[in-house]
């Protein structure tokens, strides 16, 4: 028997000093000298798995059933084998989407959907509150063992008053000690550096007193392990234990190992050592043979212990669980039993510890802060800081997570063994393998199929297994466990549909498995995802593909504000976490400051990241999404997006079309500005044309006016010559601004066509009438043969002479020089009246025959054959034909001379006799 | 004896005008309208300073101010380029054949007047 005292004192002592390892650690951490980042520390932390179960249970279940304490051990080191391949990817997604905890991993997995975080967070807790229970059971047990022995009386836990129960007590220390591990800082972050290096310690020091009560029991008290299984041997009792196979059935083995597999992973404590702590996935490598290593250390010595324990207390009065106390105290061993009392009660915190901040992470991300952003959202948004909120809130979660443990201990833990507690927990965290396993590797796993396949997983778990633990112990009436729920036998919580022959524990495995992955699978196969949930899946699943990419939604359109956005991680990580992740992320990008940083998808989707290390992914959207103006996808769209492999051939296609609607535009442009500078240079030759056109003129009227002012001593027949140029030259300057004036009215649309019916016949006699003189200065001949009637056209009269006298005017220019000869020719064609103007002169190459129509356009060289207009005329002419509905070209053949013909429709109703024509 | 002066220039009235100018100022004039017939003229005559207009008939003056700078014999004609184009191009492209100056249309007779005098005083020294 030990002084209370001088356990106590010890006790604190020790968790003293693992509050200065986790102090110092963290104080490491914070200079950026890590203790925790090797491989070693790593794989003693993932020894949290051995508890004050492993410690003191394992030695009973060796006591009662020989090596059937194995596969709780074989397990793991099966599946720490397979890590390489399923852990590296949980830690890889885990690390891009800053996940805080399994919940906030499953959540996020499907669509951030905070109902499944919530619902995986009430399954852990209340899987895991009898696993708390047991080590509060275990430590407060051996508390009293060593202070009590020999007196091994039977102090039940309920015939206490809970004010003076040293289990509530130890509970209340351990939930202090806990909060100053997890949740002391302000800092909220997912990970605690401290806290892993205390647990590291922890492990090496329960191992060492497991090592140490174990060489004690078979070299000090016997003389190793065969002098040990040799007496066990002798007795037939205990023949049986070391025999294998002897007391458990192949599929009990089966079931634990499997169990074992997956607990591995999926508890609280293993997932948060395993994958929120984890510093670099390569420390996977080593941990995979270090970890079944250290298994295999702890568990050597406990078969010895067990018949050692089961030899020196034949009458089966000594709880086998308490061997490995009892074998030192016995022999009066009290160094070594306090030794061993510190070993257990470092199994104890050390799962305690962890698997509070665990839960607590998962009550405060995933079950309060949505409850509380949902409902009291705006008041929650009004906060300045809201990172102490999340501290209590924690806190406050450890006080009743530890509360509730201490609650089950009270009602059930007198039942059951260590052992058989450790179960039920582990067969509840195994209903989250199907969503999760089947989340990473498995695409098409939905919300809603996670959902149902869970909560029927869960409700079977709580009816086969939870349920008749309390039972048992009294709590419940027992009757529905003997006779199935109302008396129907096939609803026997432990011989469900009937099913007999398997223990409880496999029973409800068989179960709740089957039912959580067939509606898993079933319900993900029947529905469809959203486009979050196919995004995530994505992300989750082809997450070595895509960890090149910017982590997050990729699939996002929306609008934010950097202010906003910065207010909001200011709000959850504090002012001074905020300004450096934001520095951090600018420095990134290359900026000088956060202030340049752009509100974009890549920002939206880094905040939602940062702030799902506080608060958890689910949470953090909902946050983010209150400040963020989303545009949600459509369906169809990301499916298209997903469907097509990649964003980038989605980009690509949209630039491919968008580069095709270029090259057309500037397709278009080039043939435009081509347009616009074959216009222009028409322009500008115009202009310099007209310009010539009118300098000429220009030239005689200055020159002659200048001689006549400097000479005035001129003879009159010199003056009134010189003044008759001026005044012919100025005629010609005022015909030519007048024509040039005309086209451009024309062209400009603002003529006044004055049409009424017009006599061709009379017309052209007119206008051969008009020219005459001219044709006679030329000394040109001119011929007409005209119908004595034709019927009459629609036109304006004075255009229509325009036309007939640019015609004749052009004949007489180009006509031969001596012997000219113009004619002109009327015909009646099937109700058109044509009329056409020959000369005899140099005639029109065919390439030249549109070119003369087009304006300011004269055929041959310009620098040699001086243009004789403005190159408007036929331009003109073919305009004012046009508005009449008639037409005008030219015949002509090189040397043949040229025929200007028009032709206009003749008025239907008027009488129109045949054509006449002749000479 | 006096000194002698071409006039190249296809409208009539300019010609008239020009020829008007240059015979009050004593110079000795020939005249020719058509751009063929220049070289000849120059051949023939000699002439001490040519008045070219640019678009003539059957070949461009700048083509023609080329043509007689090319020959040595008349290395001390002067050349004056005649044109209605006074574009600083056209001014450029005169220059760059051999002209010794480029007279835009319409030009004051005073000025066209002290150019060929200076050109045919002074020029040839």
């Amino acid at each position: 028997m030990l002084q209370t005292t001088v356990v106590v004192l010890a006790s604190f002592a020790y968790l003293g000093l693992l509050f200065v390892v986790a102090f110092y650690a963290g104080k490491r951490a914070e200079s950026g000298r890590s203790i925790i980042a090797n491989p070693y520390i790593y794989s003693l932390s993932l020894a949290v798995y051995c508890t004050t179960w492993t410690f003191y249970g394992s030695v009973g279940r060796a006591a009662s059933t020989g090596i059937g304490f194995l596969p709780i051990y074989l397990g793991p080191t099966l599946m720490v084998a397979l890590w390489w391949f399923v852990m590296r990817k949980i830690i890889r997604i885990s690390k891009v989407n800053r996940i805080t905890s399994i919940a906030d991993f499953i959540a996020a997995r499907y669509g951030k959907s905070q109902l499944l975080g919530g619902l995986v967070t009430v399954i852990a807790v209340i899987g895991v509150v009898p696993y708390i229970a047991l080590q509060l059971k275990a430590v407060s047990s051996s508390f009293t063992l060593i202070v009590h022995y020999p007196s091994v009386v039977a102090d039940t836990a309920s015939a206490v008053p809970v004010l003076g129960d040293t289990t509530l007590v130890i509970a209340m220390v351990l939930a202090a000690f806990t909060i100053f591990f997890g949740a002391r800082q302000l800092d909220v972050t997912e990970r605690h550096e401290g806290m892993v290096a205390a647990i590291a310690f922890e492990s090496l020091v329960k191992l060492l007193a497991f090592i140490a009560v174990g060489l004690f029991v078979t070299y000090g008290l016997y003389d190793g392990f065969s002098d040990l299984f040799n007496r066990a041997r002798q007795s037939p009792e205990l023949s049986t234990l070391i025999t294998i196979g002897s007391d458990m059935s192949y599929g009990t083995w089966t079931s634990l190992t499997f169990l074992s597999m997956l607990s591995i992973m999926l508890l609280p404590r293993q997932f948060q050592i395993a994958v929120v702590e984890n510093v670099n996935e390569a420390h996977l490598r080593k941990a995979t043979w270090l970890f079944p290593l250290y298994l295999l250390a702890i568990n050597v010595f406990v078969l010895p212990i067990a018949v050692g324990g089961m030899i020196h207390f034949p009458d089966g009065k000594v709880d086998a669980d308490t061997f490995v106390l009892t074998l030192p105290m016995a022999h009066q061993q009290q160094a070594l039993a306090l030794f061993v009392f510190i070993g257990g009660l470092s199994a104890a915190t050390g799962m305690v510890i962890v698997e509070a901040i665990a839960l607590s992470t998962m009550v405060c991300n995933d079950l309060v802060m949505p409850l509380l952003l949902r409902i009291k959202r705006l008041r929650l948004a009004a906060h300045s800081d809201l990172s102490f909120w999340l501290l209590s809130i924690r806190r406050a979660a450890i006080v009743f997570i530890m509360l509730l443990g201490y609650a089950y201990f009270r009602l059930a833990g007198e039942a059951y063994a260590l052992v058989s507690i450790g179960l039920i927990s582990f067969a509840a965290v195994a209903q989250f393998a199907p969503s999760l396993l089947g989340g990473i590797f498995w695409k098409e796993g939905t919300r809603a199929g996670a959902i149902t396949g869970l909560l029927a997983g869960f409700l079977i778990w709580a009816y086969t297994l939870l349920l008749p633990s309390f039972a048992k112990s009294g709590w419940l009436a027992i009757g529905f466990v003997e006779n199935g729920l109302w008396d129907v036998a096939l609803l026997k919580p432990q011989q469900l549909f009937g099913l007999r022959g398997l223990d409880e524990i496999s029973h409800c495995m068989f179960w709740s498995m089957l039912f959580n992955i067939g509606l898993y699978i079933g319900i993900s196969l029947l529905g469809r995802q959203s486009a979050a949930e196919h995004s995530q899946a994505t992300l989750f699943v082809d997450v070595f593909k895509t960890t090149a990419d910017a982590p997050g939604s990729r699939f996002w359109r929306g609008s934010a504000s950097l202010p906003e956005l910065f207010s909001l991680a200011r709000r959850f990580l504090g002012p001074l976490r905020a300004e450096r992740a934001f520095a951090n992320y600018a420095r990134k990008r290359g900026l000088k400051s956060h202030q340049e940083l752009k509100a974009d998808a890549a920002l939206v989707s880094h905040v939602e990241i940062l702030l799902a290390g506080a608060i958890g992914s689910a949470s953090a959207r909902v946050v983010v999404s209150s400040v963020v103006k989303e545009e949600p996808l459509d369906l169809q769209e990301v499916m298209s997006i997903i469907e097509e492999g990649s964003q980038a051939i989605a980009y690509g296609r949209t630039l491919e079309q968008k580069s095709r609607e270029l090259e057309t535009a500037t397709a278009n442009l080039t043939t435009a500005n081509e347009r616009l500078m074959e216009l222009d240079r028409l322009k500008d030759d115009f202009i310099s044309t007209v310009t010539h056109e009118l300098r000429t003129p220009l030239t005689s009227i200055r020159a002659f006016s200048e001689i006549l002012r400097d000479n005035p001593a001129l003879d009159s027949a010199e003056r009134s010559r010189f003044l008759s140029i001026v005044v012919k030259e100025s005629e010609r300057l005022t015909r030519l601004i007048n024509q040039v004036l005309d086209a451009a009215k024309i062209e400009s649309g603002n003529v006044e066509w004055n049409s009424t019916k017009v006599d061709l016949v009379e017309l052209i006699e007119e206008a051969i009438l008009a020219t005459a003189q001219m044709f006679k200065e030329k000394n040109v001949r001119v011929m007409a043969a005209l119908p004595i009637f034709v019927p009459p056209v629609t036109a304006d009269r004075d255009r229509l002479m325009q036309v007939l006298l640019n015609l004749l005017s052009n004949a007489s220019k180009f006509c031969r020089p001596e012997c000219g000869e113009v004619e002109i020719i009327v015909n009646v064609k099937q109700h058109r009246i044509c009329v056409g103007v020959r000369d005899n002169g140099i005639g029109i190459s065919v390439e030249d025959q549109e070119v003369i129509f087009e304006k300011f356009r004269q055929v041959g060289d310009t620098l040699t054959d001086k243009p004789q207009g403005t190159g408007l005329g036929l331009s003109i002419c073919r305009q004012i034909i046009n508005h009449f509905g008639g037409k005008l070209w030219v015949v002509s053949a090189p040397g043949q001379g040229a025929s200007f013909f028009f032709s206009l429709p003749m008025i239907t109703n008027a009488h129109a006799p045949s054509a006449v024509t002749g000479d | 004896m006096p000194k002698k002066v071409l006039i190249a220039e296809d409208d009539h009235n300019i010609l008239v005008s020009l020829e008007f100018l240059m015979r009050h100022d004593g110079y000795d004039v020939r005249i020719a309208t058509r751009g063929d017939e220049v070289l000849l003229c120059v051949r023939d005559f000699l002439p001490d300073l040519v008045i070219l207009d640019v678009m003539l008939p059957g070949r461009n003056g700048f083509e023609l101010c080329r043509d007689i700078r090319a020959n040595a014999e008349w290395i001390d004609t002067k050349i004056i380029i005649l044109s209605a184009r006074g574009r600083k191009a056209e001014v450029q492209r005169g220059l760059d054949s051999g002209a010794d100056a480029y007279v835009t249309k319409p030009f004051a007779t005073s000025e066209l007047r002290e150019q060929v005098r200076q050109l045919i005083e002074y020029g040839r020294h």
